[in-house]
């Protein structure tokens, strides 16, 4: 009978933390079109599942004006829970205390719940709803944000580490999630942005709204600082858990394997490429071909369309796939492709994941905003990439592999493990037009008819080089194979390589071009 | 993305022409000027402080031309090389954008 009452006034305390920045705030939040902290964790998370922890930390300020001021939770929720019966932590900004505003207890409850995720080696989701630095707190908001980027890079490579931009996150605020490896955006709700609207007009008189300057899709597309998109907040919890069923939840353990599936895609993998070698179609059809229950979890959909990576399983494992799309700018390689297929394969690499490559390009995006964007540096990252990973690598030649971008996508000389090519394949040192101008420049210039003689040079470069035997000749690919031997080959290639020790030498780090 | 009813183009890598889509970023890309030594643009946006030239003038080449105020500093433009002020286009207190065409020159022939 003692501790009823004590039982009471915890539940009682617990209540009002529980209603965050109170009634009002709650209801302007939802007239902004956004679900609570609360909520948000309670839709991503098994029904049930959460426990939070900190929950009557209190900021310690003193000045202007914040004695005595009571606040939320400080301003966010923080605790552990499951997704499909997995543990994660998650911590959500509460927008509706004091903004959502980060001060130094706020941040030192996100450190503790990273630190939790990293020691007990499960996934940590940061969900981002939050005005930015608490003004009020001045440079002890700042040690908060320096001790989240801290342990952003220290759980790199060890724990997946998600963030989900669900409200404003601005200023030094944007840089925990540019450290995270996978990060969300909702469509209208999402900003992020270094410097805002107001100050870009004030210094520089340039007039921009939010979402034209960091909204969602600028971010899903232009920018690619967003791996993944979304209509709304719940279809965006829906991709987050479709992520964390497909990749391991450490660089320890394995992705969680399910029951194989057949693929279930329609077309026949024969005829999904056209033979002429400039006609596009879609990459991604042949990894719907190969994946089991035809799945694929796409990552950055939209950025950079002219290369596709993401998530499939293969008789039940997870596999990344990094694949040369012809239907953007004929899958040309270019900074952005690079950039993001290197930062791909090294989160395959670190959590173990193998890597399938398929590869139809015709070789770099010609252009000076390239090269003077750096698509020398930028390529690098994919070579380095490639080169540094221990992963199985399994390469498959669609179609046409030319010049430098033949090296880039994962070549033997690069360290594949497997290297096979459809007899489609043409594997070449560039595309057989610029070859013949090139080789037989004296005998088209010296020919009565200097087109008629360039068409003949065309045809005798590709009958002899622009196939896959020539590579196959020396070994450089293992085996040329019919399309529909794909599925097959993909799989026992895996099932050899389930003990791969690859050595690299003993270093403290490399130096990836970055 | 699924895509309904593609538009193709015609897109050249090297000496051939591949049909393909092209990306909203591919299309708002910037295309390279060769820049004049003739043309002062800013490197930088941001407002014109005082203008110190008038057209027609021959000015030598390190005099300043005019104050750009940007990201609160006064920068001040030089003359890069000896010639005549052929059209000045920004006036005093107008905010400008970066790569805006504020000066042209025009060679001296004695």
């Amino acid at each position: 009978m003692t501790l009823k009452k004590n039982i009471l006034a915890l539940r009682q305390k617990k209540a009002i933390v529980e209603k965050g920045g109170g009634e009002k705030a709650i209801q302007k939040q939802m007239a902004m079109g956004k679900m609570t902290a609360r909520d948000r964790i309670l839709a991503l998370l098994d029904a049930g599942s959460f426990h939070e922890y900190d929950m009557f930390v209190e900021h310690e300020e003193r000045n202007f004006g914040m004695e005595g001021k009571e606040l939320a939770g400080d301003g966010v929720i923080t605790g552990t829970g499951t997704i499909s019966g997995a543990p994660v932590c998650i911590y959500a900004q509460d927008f509706t205390v004091m903004g959502g505003s980060l001060g130094l207890k706020h941040a030192r409850k996100i450190t503790k719940i990273m630190d939790h995720a990293l020691r007990m080696k499960m996934p940590c989701i940061g969900i981002n709803d939050s005005g930015g630095a608490r003004i009020q707190e001045g440079i002890g908001a700042l040690a908060g944000y320096g001790e989240i980027f801290y342990r952003n890079t220290l759980a790199s490579g060890v724990i997946p580490q998600i963030s989900v931009i669900l409200g404003p996150c601005a200023g030094g605020a944007v840089y925990s999630p540019a450290l995270t490896d996978f990060v969300f955006v909702v469509e209208n709700i999402s900003k992020m942005f270094i410097t805002g609207p107001n100050v870009i007009e004030t210094v520089l008189g340039e007039k921009i709204s939010q979402e034209d300057l960091g909204g969602a899709r600028v971010h899903a597309e232009i920018t690619g600082n967003a791996h993944f998109y979304a209509q709304s907040e719940l279809e965006c919890f829906q991709q987050i858990k479709d992520l964390i069923d497909m990749i391991p939840h450490s660089n320890q353990v394995k992705a969680k394997r399910i029951t194989p599936k057949k693929p279930k895609f329609s077309k026949k993998i024969d005829d999904i490429i056209p033979a002429d070698p400039k006609q596009p179609y879609d990459v991604r059809d042949v990894i719907l071909a190969l994946v089991d229950d035809s799945k694929f979890l796409e990552v950055h959909e939209l950025w950079a369309a002219n290369i596709v990576i993401g998530f499939g399983r293969l008789s039940g494992e997870t596999v990344g796939f990094v694949a040369n799309q012809p239907l953007y700018l004929a899958g040309v390689l270019d900074c952005d492709a690079s950039d993001k297929a290197a930062r791909f394969i090294r989160f395959c690499d670190a959590f173990n994941i193998p890597i399938i490559t398929l590869e139809d390009m015709p070789g770099y995006l010609p252009g000076v905003d390239q090269e003077h964007a750096g698509v020398i540096r930028h390529g690098a990252k994919m070579l380095y990439a490639y080169s540094e990973a221990t992963v199985p690598k399994i390469t498959v030649i669609l179609r046409k592999a030319y010049g430098g971008g033949y090296i880039a996508m994962n070549s033997r000389h690069l360290g594949a493990d497997f290297m096979m090519a459809w007899p489609s394949a043409e594997i070449a040192v560039m595309g057989p037009e610029g070859a013949a101008n090139i080789i037989f420049r004296k005998e088209i210039m010296e020919a009565e008819d200097e087109d008629a003689m360039r068409q003949q040079k065309v045809k005798e470069y590709v009958e002899k080089f622009a196939n896959p035997f020539v590579a196959a000749s020396k070994g450089y690919i293992d085996a040329v194979i019919e399309p529909s031997e794909t599925l097959d080959m993909l799989l026992h290639a895996l099932e050899v390589s389930q003990n791969k020790d690859d050595y690299r030498p003993a270093k403290k780090h490399g130096i990836p071009p970055f | 993305m699924p895509i309904d009813n593609p538009e193709y183009v015609d897109f050249a890598v090297t000496a051939r022409k591949y049909k393909t889509l092209l990306t909203k970023k591919y299309m708002n890309r910037k295309i390279w000027n060769n820049p004049s030594p003739f043309e002062i643009q800013s490197i930088i946006p941001g407002t014109v402080l005082s203008i110190f030239v008038k057209e027609g003038q021959i000015i030598k080449e390190g005099e300043p031309l005019l104050i750009l105020e940007a990201m609160k500093m006064q920068n001040r433009i030089q003359m890069p090389f000896t010639a005549r002020i052929k059209k000045i286009n920004v006036k005093i207190g107008v905010k400008i954008p970066k790569d805006e065409l504020m000066i042209e020159l025009e060679e001296v022939i004695e």
